[in-house]
């Protein structure tokens, strides 16, 4: 057998494929075919590296060289350089922002210094095509421990003192609810993977399929053991081809190697797994509304209790978990309860993965320790504000979470702390927003989303979330008045109070922490009709600056509405009431003569 | 494609395939969803017809299916067009500008969000997250993804397909 000594491994997470990342791996096993050591170097798609703003990624192995930014056409030179003569390619490695100097491999990037990898652990390690690569990293060897040395108590046992909270957002003790599950006595119980990512701008469950499924089949199987069940479903979105894709092959392989299926290592224990697909409706990461989604149903939730525990898929005994909790579950199993509470703050154990979207420079899915502050993700991990802008928010836990300012930078992130100072963990989207961003804009945008997804069962959110985005519409076209303000705090406060669903209950949040932190900027608004982010277009005004205008009539030309009028070589004129504030004509204009009046 | 004939009737041959993925996921209640998907997948959008269909093929009143496929924005009963654009209005993109580009292509097309052109080649839609973040904003067209995407680059975009017939 041929030994391989080196590997390079390509990102073939959604990110990077969506920038040719596929190609390039064609590309650079076409460029090895023809060399002498082709068969001592191995390419390997490999799952999410997490750095996804400089994407497609490369890393080489063992020397960790980490490459961004890689196009196909540097295939050719990646194996001639690197490969054959060992000398990096410096134009492709990454360039610290701040510094300006090069890094040559990842373990001393900013990016990866402060993270601890525990639900990520394989992803940009492994191929996740191949069932003997996850192995070859401990895969499989928790179901193994479980089945053989343990009983499904100490399991349970296990898990409830890991102190593992749900990552899906609320964050209820993982092994309470396994209890739960396991003493509910009935004939049948399931074990479900809410698979059903619907908060926008988050893509931590995505990138662990994606990267990672072996992991999230494993726990489902020990999960199934402790608490007696026989089946496991996976709900996941159809919006994720590629993570369905590769489930359906980690499916496979996992059965024809005996770790799924009937009789599972010869111990007598059968759990088959199948998927069942989202059809994109955000209520769905509710429990009880994604168990009547399975079931064929629109997925509209129900009071609980009963809760899925005791009666939940076909009115069976269903135990319901995230893809990041069931993640976290073979390491706990193997490295014990201790190791991983010995991480984390005293009520959050563990990890949390994020991902990081927005005005950021480092876009992407970071794990970090729970306890690590806002600060120390935001600035060192995230590399700070795009284009030395000045921080202004960061919003936490999606449509259901709150914008944090300045003041919360140094607040440990854990589930209590988020939740008392206004947002919420949630899924673990987290959105950084700089000066130009509107506040007012911002609580706009998620109620616009809730009310589109509110599933119209309950009053409270079907009605109250339309009434709500009414006022705030009021006070973004600039017809707010301070009684609105205080509305909206009683309306907000209602529909918490009074909602069915964790949906309802947690949708005014945005507005409720953006009024909070950003009263001033709701007051003008209001009273002096002003967005001084220049987001809200009603109060914004783009004005001909007379003594510069040449006449060159380009801006004329460009206006889609004809608002501009004016004879060639005179000064032009915008009329206000045709204006529908679209930019083209500042975009266009070479003398910079227009200018925007917020 | 045109799958329904004079009368509002659908065509023999695409009834026997609904009726044939009906019959592939055991007729089952449960499995509605899936069978939608699938419906979805071969026609490209779910016509009143092609759920008439379905209810009877798995003896589930009509309404009910209708329930099922206006509660879940995955379905649609639009055809969409040739080259479906799909503009990510997730909160990543959006604060990177993807409501500009909205704006921009209803304008390019003459067409509003959730609409197809007159020529069945371009339709617009928005959807939240396709998860390629670190390229926001993010514009799908078909299966291809472009990312970074500003105003002005959307009459490029355009014009790759406007020349393909």
């Amino acid at each position: 057998m041929t030994k391989i000594n080196q590997h390079i491994l390509t990102c073939g997470g959604t990110g990077c494929r969506a920038s040719e990342s596929k190609i390039l791996a064609a590309r650079l096993k076409e460029e090895l075919k023809d060399s002498e050591i082709s068969q001592n170097v191995k390419v390997v798609e490999s799952g999410c590296f997490g750095f996804c703003e400089k994407g497609p990624i490369v890393k080489i192995l063992p020397d960790n060289t980490f490459y961004t930014q890689v196009k196909p056409k540097d295939a050719k030179e990646i194996v001639e350089e690197h490969i054959l003569k060992g000398r990096k390619v410096e134009r492709l490695l990454f360039r610290d922002p701040n510094t300006n100097e090069l890094i040559d491999e990842s373990k001393s990037m900013g990016f990866y210094k402060k993270q601890i990898r525990i639900a990520t652990r394989n992803c940009g390690f492994i191929d996740p095509e191949n069932i003997g690569e996850y192995v070859a990293r401990e895969g499989y060897e928790a179901l193994g421990k479980a089945l053989f040395e343990l009983e499904p108590a100490d399991i349970i046992k296990t898990v409830k003192d890991s102190g593992m909270r749900g990552r899906g957002g609320g964050g209820f003790p993982t092994g309470f609810k396994w209890e739960l599950t396991a003493k509910s006595e009935s004939d049948k119980k399931y074990v479900v993977c809410n698979a059903d990512e619907g908060d926008p701008g988050a893509f931590m469950d995505r990138s662990i399929l994606e990267g990672d499924p072996h992991s999230v089949l494993e726990a489902m199987a020990i999960c199934g053991f402790a608490v007696g069940a026989d089946e496991g479903l996976i709900y996941i979105r159809a919006e994720y081809p590629l993570a369905i894709e590769r489930l359906k092959i980690a499916i496979k392989q996992a059965e024809d190697v005996g770790v799924i299926g009937d009789d599972i290592l010869g111990s007598g224990f059968n759990f088959n797994i199948s998927l069942k697909y989202g059809a994109g409706a955000f209520v769905c990461g509710e429990e009880t509304a994604l168990i009547h989604s399975m079931e064929g149903l629109r997925g509209e939730p129900t009071l609980k209790p009963p809760f899925p525990a005791e009666r939940g898929f076909f009115d069976k005994p269903t135990n319901v978990n995230n893809v990041e909790t069931f993640a976290n579950i073979p390491a706990i199993i193997n490295k014990g309860a201790e190791w991983y509470a010995s991480v984390g703050t005293e009520k959050s154990k563990g990890t949390k993965v994020f991902a990081l979207a927005g005005k950021i420079n480092n876009v992407g899915l970071i794990e970090v320790p729970m306890g690590t502050t806002l600060r120390e993700v935001i600035f060192d991990i995230g590399g700070g504000i795009k284009d030395g802008k000045k921080f202004k928010a960061v919003q936490t836990g999606g449509p259901s979470g709150g914008c944090l300012t300045e003041k919360h930078l140094d607040t440990p992130i854990d589930f209590d702390n988020l939740l008392a100072i206004g947002s919420m963990m949630g899924s673990g989207g987290m959105v950084v927003l700089d000066e130009d961003d509107c506040m007012v804009s911002m609580a706009k945008f998620y109620l616009e989303f809730t009310v589109e997804e509110s599933c119209g069962k309950c009053a409270p959110c079907r009605i109250g979330n339309k009434r709500l985005l009414e006022t705030l519409e009021k006070i973004t076209n600039g017809n707010g008045t301070m009684d609105d303000l205080d509305l909206l705090r009683i309306q907000g406060g209602v529909i918490k109070d009074t909602s069915l669903c964790g949906l309802g209950q947690t949708s005014p949040n945005p507005i409720l922490s953006t009024l909070d932190n950003f009263w001033d900027e709701y007051v003008e608004h209001v009273e002096e009709n002003k967005c001084r982010a220049g987001q809200c277009k009603s109060m914004l005004k783009y004005v001909i600056i007379e003594d510069e205008c040449v006449g060159c009539t380009a801006c004329a030309r460009v206006c889609p509405t004809g608002a501009i009028t004016g004879n060639k070589k005179e000064v032009h004129f915008i009329t206000q009431d045709l204006c529908i504030k679209c930019g083209a004509c500042m975009d266009k204009c070479n003398f910079e003569s227009i200018e925007l009046i917020a | 494609m045109s799958i329904v004939c004079e009368k509002d009737k659908l065509q023999k041959q695409h009834q026997l395939r609904i009726k044939e993925i009906c019959q592939g996921f055991g007729g089952e209640h449960s499995e509605l969803i899936n069978i939608l998907h699938a419906c979805q997948g071969y026609f490209g959008y779910l016509p009143a017809e092609v759920q008439e269909e379905i209810g009877m093929q798995i003896n589930m009143p009509v309404s009910k299916v209708f329930g099922v496929v206006t509660f879940y924005s995955f379905f649609t009963m639009k055809p969409k067009g040739r080259f479906p654009i799909s503009i990510c209005t997730g909160t990543a993109c959006y604060v990177r500008g993807a409501d500009k580009l909205v704006d921009e292509f209803q304008r390019e097309l003459g067409i509003d969000v959730g609409q197809t052109t007159g020529d069945g080649k371009f339709s617009i839609s928005t959807l939240r997250c396709v998860g390629a973040c670190g390229l926001a904003p993010v514009v799908m067209v078909g299966d291809k993804t472009y990312g970074h995407v500003s105003p002005n680059k959307v009459k490029k975009i355009l014009k790759e397909y406007k020349k393909e017939e």
